[in-house]
């Protein structure tokens, strides 16, 4: 296709586009105008009749907690799919460790000053996803938040340029357990809804004082089941890409 | 609307321009990585900071992290190529 070809395809649609964002957003109430009607019955219900003092925990917990399972299978899903996709083009051994002749391709640019803010850091980053993770009723933050902070905490070895360090403190195996076992445990989880509630993923649990770690029902629970599952998953989504590019041969070691 | 709303809107107008207007993929990875920063500040102004703590790290290092292996591995296998080619060129 010609560039001018392009160019009068992309203004055609571009002017489609436009006129369709225009009439659309004519309607919309102005800016700091629209008060709708569920987020203030949420705003309302939550704090008083699930005790949770974070609305969108509750709402990713409670009120919509049969979406947030379909969201929890939609990544456990995905991440099975990419680790699937990704060994079966690696076509190795899976235990790099003790493989002889694989050896890491270390970066050549990690300075003592970057190793040593990556070490401080790490303990840090750990510290506030579990914190995110355990306060996710309470504050800002819940599962998916925290857990995505916790897996940033081992990416941080490898900033330091130390890979097979980050894969000896995060193996594969772990990884794939908790990704699995967070699954499950949300799973589960709904399942003592239906027990002991008669409904699945219903908040079966003693709600507790508000704003004590341990209230709001069952929502803690899903809130570290979540955690474990988003951790697990994004670092086995990295660890994947990784072992691609970042061990091998050291025949292959061309690309440094 | 408040100073920091408007600040915040236009930082992500003018990063989202940039990352497309990137030519080079391995600068694009990097000027996305500030274009997540920017959204960051967008959702924490917007009194959205579930979705500001996701943000920060998807944009930041999630992402990142994945298109640069994939550039890597890319380059290597590039050249892989260009060392077959060239054993073929002296074995001539």
């Amino acid at each position: 296709m010609s560039r001018v070809v392009r160019l009068g395809l992309f203004v055609v649609a571009g002017c489609g586009l436009a006129t369709v964002l225009v009439i659309g957003f004519t309607g919309l109430p102005d800016f700091g105008g629209a008060h709708e009607l569920v987020g203030s019955v949420t705003n309302l219900t939550e704090p008083t009749l699930r005790h949770a003092t974070d609305v969108v925990t509750a709402l990713n917990f409670d009120i919509r907690a049969f979406d947030t399972l379909g969201e929890e299978f939609i990544l456990f899903v995905s991440v099975s799919g990419v680790a699937l996709l990704l060994r079966h083009l690696r076509d190795e051994e899976e235990d790099v460790d003790t493989t002889p002749g694989i050896e890491e391709h270390r970066f050549s640019g990690a300075s003592d000053g970057l190793k040593l803010v990556s070490l401080v850091l790490i303990p840090l980053i750990l510290a506030f996803g579990a914190y995110l993770v355990f306060h996710g009723q309470l504050t800002p933050g819940g599962g998916f938040q925290g857990g995505v902070v916790l897996a940033a905490g081992p990416i941080s070895i490898l900033l330091a340029g130390r890979y097979l360090s980050m894969k000896r403190v995060a193996p594969g195996r772990l990884l794939e357990a908790a990704d699995s076992l967070g699954a499950a445990a949300y799973a589960m989880v709904g399942l003592g809804g239906l027990i002991f509630a008669g409904i699945y993923l219903k908040n079966f649990l003693p709600l507790g004082f508000s704003g004590h770690l341990l209230s709001s029902g069952e929502m803690p629970l899903n809130s570290v089941a979540v955690g474990l599952e988003v951790s697990g998953a994004f670092l086995l989504t990295w660890t994947e890409f990784l072992d691609q590019t970042m061990i091998g041969p050291p025949s292959g070691s061309a690309g440094e | 609307m408040t100073v920091l709303q408007i600040i915040a809107l236009v930082l992500v107008a003018l990063g989202g321009a940039a990352v497309v207007l990137t030519p080079e993929p391995l600068r694009q990875t990097m000027v996305l990585g500030i274009y997540g920063i920017a959204l960051t500040l967008l959702f924490m102004v917007f009194q959205a900071p579930d979705v500001a703590l996701s943000e920060i790290v998807v944009t930041g290092i999630g992402l990142p992290l994945i298109i640069l292996a994939a550039l890597r591995k890319i380059r290597q296998q590039e050249d892989q190529h260009r060392a077959r080619a060239g054993e073929r060129e002296e074995a001539k």
